[in-house]
């Protein structure tokens, strides 16, 4: 804790964060923890067998000959056992500086049905399965519900998708980047005056025109992010553009403020056929996100954890189009300075005969809610009997692996 | 307070068309709806049973690729598969501008409100991508149909619809002692009865307990449904027995479909159901803590018709509750854009006329911004009343940004704001609109600010 809260008063996050190292009062206003947690939804089933190469188990080659795993398909070492798939490589630095990590073996605890609507909500509702009524709400948001006067603020889904995680009873804002505001002055103004008797219409109105002008290419909080972007070298290694950089762009930025979570997801790891190839998009997605977040957060990435998590993994065998097909246990892929990185945490279940799931999907050894309800036990301070009840029902915590720092 | 021709068109229909009149009467926007279904006629979207490419087409597709695959055969079966889901998602974007040009021209728009009050009420979600475009069919075919009618025949052809099934996971729930159950080891799903108790029937508060739900969940097995065969009903998974509920006891002998049936029209006339119908309609329609003898009333009159939806209705429509002055409900994105599509009076070959680009770009990305995704509740529960829900940041962003830029990629020649301020708002809007109106620098920005405003988003 006090690494963290010693670099933001240690450096120019602005003059009253300045004025002690112990003190953090722009976060004080907003929740009572100043940590910031980033939930990614990776949609469609990420490998984590191919991202995250458990390539000692002398089983992996034989099931997959022509993924490629390993050395023979250029993926980098890690510890050696596990190898990070080459697509990945911009995230090294980050590994080596001990901010990007994996826990593998992992899966929600839906099984079977292998459908990526059921296995997604289960996910975001982060209930044990479906049977027990209708979908309500998601684990994020039931997490703040046992926070008493958070304003909506505190936590941002982000992006035209639905995010059920965020979904719920409390309060939470909701913003896309497709949501640009485009009006005149004079018809703001205007707007001003049709609103002005009613206070519903008048406040998200004025609320709307205030996010729109931060988030503007004018707004300073883009110009800060930009800034700091430009001065980043990991920024160098980020590929593409498009939305899920402005997503990236927009969540540092409110994190900066008064937003302590964020969530939104990545598409298109529903890998198929040529897997090779139907991973690289949503590869070049995830560490684009990751390093934008990284660059956008400046001082604030040391106290940021994000956790990036699937529905559920996929085969071990590959499949006869050389891409894999619906499995069960996978890998959730960490980063940040919060978290202790540089490792690939996990009990690792093998891949050999007789050691899979059903005969065809890597062992889940742990619930991947487990790590999640860790992460803000420790992050936020939340107590154990909330986490095993209200937030993650049904859920043993078991014992702490330590992820955060 | 009583009858009013623009609140009538404003709160009980799609909203003020410039070319179309207001209704003129409680009877004549009764006859309206017992009448024949005119603009669903006109503009037309398939029944469950007519939808392409539907579950078992895109199954014999893929059944077909399996016999070719490593063939010659298998680059044409691919194409063929991939034509059909693009065919797909083609549909979805055409049923979408159906449902928008209904809402902008039909003469009977409450019977359109009622069709997405009841699709709402019985809520499904597609099973997968490949299901997207029979959500909009499943309404055609078992809401639409019983508007009018009577609840238990709607209740029963939602319950018994493929879609709902899937949805609600009934195919995976099998009574525990059942044939099935006892070959593959699977057993009870509850979803299905317990979102028919509290969602669809009686409602949360109604006088249910666990052990109903579980009785009405053991009653249910055995309804099932496949892609290849629709919905149908499978004695090998029925619970042997007879299922007590609400102290009422179905089946016993041979298990079927019949005492499924006999459970659905017992509740449908439950006094519980009529309290949660009448409750829900009133909150919908006209505010969110509505008269509550005006509920009483319709309830009684639910009960009296034998679940008949016309009594509740019209009970509502005369009671001088549903006619006060004060806007006390916000327009849903869709009933939004709608009513500013009709208000604009977009001709119906400009809206049936769009692709399937424009259609997302100009209205279902919008609709996400504002909060609801197309056909995508999150729920079974279906979209929330509350305003709060929707007029948020975001959802104002979307509201406002949609009413300065869609008009004008909808129409080559907007309307004067001066006279589109009582267009949209009838011959007494707020001082305060038509000052903006007219106090616009653009033509767009005038029809912009109206659409705005939270005159024209209130109901």
């Amino acid at each position: 804790m006090d690494r963290r809260n010693f670099l933001i008063g240690g450096t120019a996050l602005g003059c009253s964060a300045a004025a002690s190292p112990f003190v953090t009062p722009v976060a004080m206003a907003a929740a009572p923890w100043d940590t910031r947690l980033v939930v990614v939804i990776l949609r469609g089933a990420m490998d984590g067998l191919d991202v995250i190469q458990p390539y000692g188990d002398p089983a992996l080659a034989g099931l997959r000959p022509s993924l490629l795993t390993g050395e023979a398909g250029d993926a980098i070492d890690l510890d050696g056992f596990y190898a990070l798939n080459p697509l990945f490589s911009s995230l090294m630095p980050l590994w080596r500086a001990g901010q990007f990590g994996a826990a593998h073996a992992v899966s929600t605890p839906y099984r079977d049905k292998r459908s990526h609507f059921d296995g997604q909500d289960i996910l975001e509702a982060g209930i044990p399965d479906l049977d027990n009524g209708g979908l309500r709400d998601g684990w994020l948001n039931r997490m703040l519900q046992v926070v008493p006067g958070l304003e909506a603020e505190v936590a941002f889904a982000i992006g035209r998708e639905q995010m059920l995680v965020l979904s719920g009873q409390a309060p939470a804002s909701r913003w896309s980047p497709d949501a640009r505001l485009q009006i005149s002055p004079n018809a703001r103004a205007l707007l001003n005056v049709v609103h002005h008797d009613d206070p519903l219409f008048r406040e998200a109105s004025e609320d709307a025109i205030e996010i729109a002008e931060q988030i503007s290419l004018q707004g300073e909080l883009a110009e800060e992010t930009e800034m700091m972007m430009a001065n980043s070298p990991m920024m160098e290694a980020v590929q593409g553009s498009g939305e899920h950089i402005e997503i990236a762009e927009f969540a540092a930025s409110r994190l900066r403020g008064d937003t302590r979570i964020a969530s939104f997801s990545i598409n298109g790891w529903d890998t198929h056929a040529r897997q090779r190839n139907t991973m690289r998009r949503g590869a070049a997605a995830l560490t684009d996100t990751i390093l934008t977040l990284q660059a956008g957060l400046g001082p604030v990435w040391d106290k940021t954890a994000v956790l990036c998590l699937t529905e559920f993994g996929r085969t071990a065998h590959e499949n006869g189009s050389s891409g894999t097909d619906h499995g069960t246990g996978g890998a959730m892929l960490f980063a940040g300075g919060a978290l202790r990185g540089g490792q690939v945490l996990g009990q690792w279940p093998g891949l050999g005969e007789g050691d899979l799931y059903a005969g065809r999907d890597l062992l889940p050894t742990r619930d991947v809610r487990a790590y999640a309800a860790w992460v803000m036990h420790d992050l936020m301070g939340l107590q154990r009997d909330v986490l095993e009840q209200a937030v993650f029902p049904g859920l043993e915590l078991g014992s702490n692996p330590g992820l955060v720092l | 307070m009583s009858f009013d021709p623009t609140l009538a068109a404003i709160r009980f229909g799609v909203g003020l068309s410039p070319n179309i009149a207001p209704p003129s009467s409680v009877d004549a926007m009764m006859d309206r709806l017992r009448g024949p279904d005119q603009i669903g006629s006109r503009i037309e979207i398939p029944t469950s049973s007519a939808v392409y490419p539907s579950a078992n087409d895109h199954r014999l597709a893929s059944i077909a690729l399996n016999e070719v695959r490593g063939t010659d055969g298998e680059a044409a079966a691919e194409e063929h598969r991939l034509t059909m889901r693009a065919a797909g998602r083609e549909a979805v974007g055409t049923y979408l501008r159906a449902e928008l040009a209904r809402a902008a021209h039909t003469t009977d728009g409450f019977r359109e409100r009622l069709a997405r009050f009841w699709g709402d009420h019985f809520t499904v979600r597609a099973s997968n991508a490949i299901s997207r475009n029979l959500i909009s069919p499943y309404v055609e075919t078992v809401i639409r149909p019983h508007l009018a009618g009577n609840f238990a025949n709607m209740l029963v052809a939602a319950v018994s619809s493929p879609m709902m099934i899937l949805y609600l996971d009934q195919h995976r729930s099998m009574g525990p002692n059942s044939r099935a159950a006892q070959s593959n080891g699977l057993g009870l799903n509850e979803n299905l009865a317990r979102e028919i108790l509290e969602l669809h029937t009686l409602g949360v508060g109604g006088r249910y307990s666990q052990n109903d739900v579980r009785e009405f969940a053991e009653l249910l097995t055995g309804l099932t449904a496949s892609a290849r065969r629709g919905a149908y009903y499978r004695s090998q998974m029925a619970e042997p027995g007879s299922e007590t509920v609400l102290g009422i006891t179905y089946g016993g002998r041979e298990e079927s479909m019949a005492h499924v049936v006999e459970a659905l029209r017992d509740l449908a006339v439950h006094p519980d159901t009529a309290r949660h119908l009448a409750r829900k309609l009133a909150v919908h329609f006209i505010a969110p803590e509505p008269d509550v003898t005006m509920i009483d009333e319709m309830a009684a009159a639910y009960l009296a018709a034998d679940g008949g939806l016309t009594a509740l209705y019209d009970v509502m429509l005369r009671s001088d509750a549903a006619w006060g002055p004060q806007l006390e409900k916000v327009k849903k994105p869709f009933d939004f854009i709608s009513s500013a599509v009709r208000a604009l009076g977009v001709p119906l070959e400009v809206i049936q006329g769009a692709t399937l680009q424009q259609t997302r770009r100009l209205i279902q990305r919008p609709l996400s911004v504002m909060g609801q995704d197309w056909q995508s509740p999150v729920g079974p529960d279906g979209w929330p009343e509350e305003e709060d829900n929707w007029i948020t940041p975001q959802g104002m962003a979307g509201r406002i940004t949609w009413s300065m830029q869609a008009p004008r990629d909808m129409l080559q020649d907007l309307p004067d704001p001066r006279a589109f301020v009582f267009d949209a708002l009838g011959p007494t809007p707020p001082d305060e609109v038509v000052f903006a109106a007219g106090a616009a620098e653009t033509v767009s920005d005038g029809v912009g600010i109206v659409l705005a405003s939270a005159a024209f988003q209130r109901r």
